[in-house]
This record gives structure tokens, C-alpha cells and sequence, in this order.
């Protein structure tokens, strides 16, 4: 697919009811919303039906679409709904008494090793990635979600508060508290990494 | 250290992502730099932060859908003729 080259998605021809062009619509923008179901719910099975029950919605409420942010920032917005919805379903103690994160004190970084000197194939290896993932899924839900469309997703803060409802305060305060998080635990698995390369030189 | 610089180091925590992301104004920036300079710790922190995200947006490449998961999709927004 030429993203370039194609044009862009046309509202008015959505809202008539054209078929070829919500089929374009799906096309252009079910990779991401799948991307994102996947690193959410972590399950393949469940990640597609948050991938079906998406588009579903997207469907339905199309008139309900004003415009006021991106298509896309519209359909994450029904997709992180999806799949905190889901979540919920198989945890259902937890969404009652979750305390909000930006309530809680911010935690210090535990680890002060310096990894960056790691080479990039060392970082990026099959177990380098499936230690990125793995972490992604230890971060509760309210912070996993945020990080995902700011950090993998590419959206803005202004376009992640518009996905999830939130302040642009709250969103930065839990994009913070994700990555540090993140950082504390890929800290653990880096110099453990580095302590085996050293070992391996003497 | 000192409790006076630890209590910098909880200080300037709060200030990081927007640090990285180079949205934080010009003085708190320099704020930040003065006290890396002085500590190891943050200075850790900051640029295992930085190569925390960096690799996070090294392995956000371009999505892809499986063909099946594509077609299973398709079929459900009953949109069978586009499948191609
Ligand atoms: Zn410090």
C-alpha cells in the first residue's frame, strides 16, 4: 500500500453510506488499531475482537463524528475504550478501587546502571524485543494505554488527551510515570545483560 | 549525597518527559543540566530515559495485519467484496 499517494479518507463520502470507502477506511487504519489492541490486551484472540468491535462502533456512530479531532485520533479513542473495556471484563475487582496514578507520589528509579553502552543489536535482539513487550504488558492498564499511543503510536499529548478523555495534564503525569516505570525495569534487564558481557571479557 | 541534593533529584523527576521531549522551558532545561552535572544518578536516569524511548520508537515500525485477521475483519463489518 502507497499511503502517500492515496487520497484521504473522505467524511462526506463515509457519511452517505459509500462502501468502497469505508472498506479504504479499514484498510488504511486497521494495522495500527490492531497493533495497538495487541500490545493492550496482550492476546491475539482478544486483541481482534477489540480490533472488530472497533470498526463496529466506528460504524454505527459515524454521524456522531464531528470532526473536531483526526480520524484516526477518533478511532483510537473507540479502540482504547474497547480494550480497557475488555480488560475490565476479566478483572472486574480491580475498576472500582484503582486509585487514580496521578494521585499516588511519583516513585524514585531504583536502578543506576548506565546500559546505553549496550550496541543497538544487543538492545534490539529477539529477547531485547520480547523483554520491551513483556514490560509494556507489567504497566497498569490507565499508564499502559497512554504510552501506547504517545510513544508507539506517535500521537501528540494534545491528541492523546483527545483518545482518552483526559487532561493534557494527567496524560503527561501518567506518560511520565510509564516511562519511568518502563525505564526501571528494562534498567534490570540491561545490566544484567552488561554485567554478563563484562564477566565474558575477563 | 547530601538530603539538599536528594531533594533536587525528586524535584527535577517530575520535569523529565518533558525534558526529553524538548517541550520544557529555557530555565528549567538549564536547571536540569547544572544538576546533571553534578549528579550521577540523574545523569543515569535521563539517559537511560532517553534510550528507553528511543528504543520504543525503534520497534514501533510500520503495522502490519495478518491476512486472516484482514479477512475474519471483512467479513465481520460485512464488507466481503473489498477482500480482494
Ligand atoms: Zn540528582
Amino acid at each position: 500500500m502507497n499511503e502517500t499517494s492515496t487520497p484521504p479518507i473522505s467524511l462526506e463520502a463515509l457519511r452517505a453510506g459509500d462502501r468502497q470507502e469505508f472498506a479504504r477506511l479499514v484498510d488504511v487504519y486497521s494495522p495500527l488499531i490492531y497493533r495497538l489492541a495487541l500490545k493492550m490486551v496482550g492476546d491475539e484472540q482478544d486483541a481482534e475482537d477489540v480490533l472488530q468491535n472497533t470498526f463496529l462502533q466506528a460504524f454505527r456512530h459515524l454521524n456522531e463524528f464531528e470532526g473536531r479531532s483526526h480520524l484516526s485520533t477518533w478511532l483510537y479513542r473507540i479502540a482504547a475504550n474497547e480494550a480497557l473495556m475488555l480488560l475490565r471484563k476479566r478483572r472486574p475487582e480491580t475498576s472500582l478501587t484503582d486509585s487514580l496514578p496521578e494521585e499516588e507520589p511519583l516513585e524514585e528509579p531504583a536502578e543506576f546502571t548506565d546500559w546505553c553502552c549496550l550496541p543497538e543489536e544487543e538492545l534490539l535482539s529477539a529477547e531485547g524485543r520480547a523483554r520491551l513487550d513483556e514490560s509494556i504488558r507489567l504497566l497498569p492498564e490507565t499508564l499502559r494505554v497512554v504510552f501506547l499511543l504517545r510513544d508507539i503510536e506517535g500521537l501528540s499529548i494534545q491528541e492523546t488527551s483527545q483518545a482518552l478523555g483526559l487532561s493534557e495534564t494527567a496524560v503527561k503525569t501518567r506518560l511520565l510515570r510509564a516511562r519511568l516505570k518502563l525505564r526501571d525495569l528494562l534498567s534490570a534487564y540491561y545490566s544484567e545483560r552488561l554485567t554478563i558481557k563484562d564477566e565474558s571479557h575477563d | 549525597m547530601t538530603d539538599q541534593e536528594h531533594i533536587q533529584c525528586r524535584e527535577l523527576l517530575g520535569s523529565l518527559s518533558d525534558y526529553i521531549d524538548g517541550t520544557l522551558g529555557e530555565q528549567l532545561c538549564r536547571e536540569i543540566e547544572r544538576h546533571m552535572s553534578e549528579c550521577h544518578n540523574c545523569r543515569v536516569v535521563v539517559d537511560t530515559l532517553r534510550k528507553t524511548i528511543h528504543l520504543y520508537h525503534q520497534t514501533a515500525g510500520p503495522a502490519d495485519l495478518p491476512n486472516s485477521v484482514r479477512e475474519r475483519l471483512f467479513r465481520t463489518l460485512h464488507l466481503d467484496e473489498f477482500i480482494r
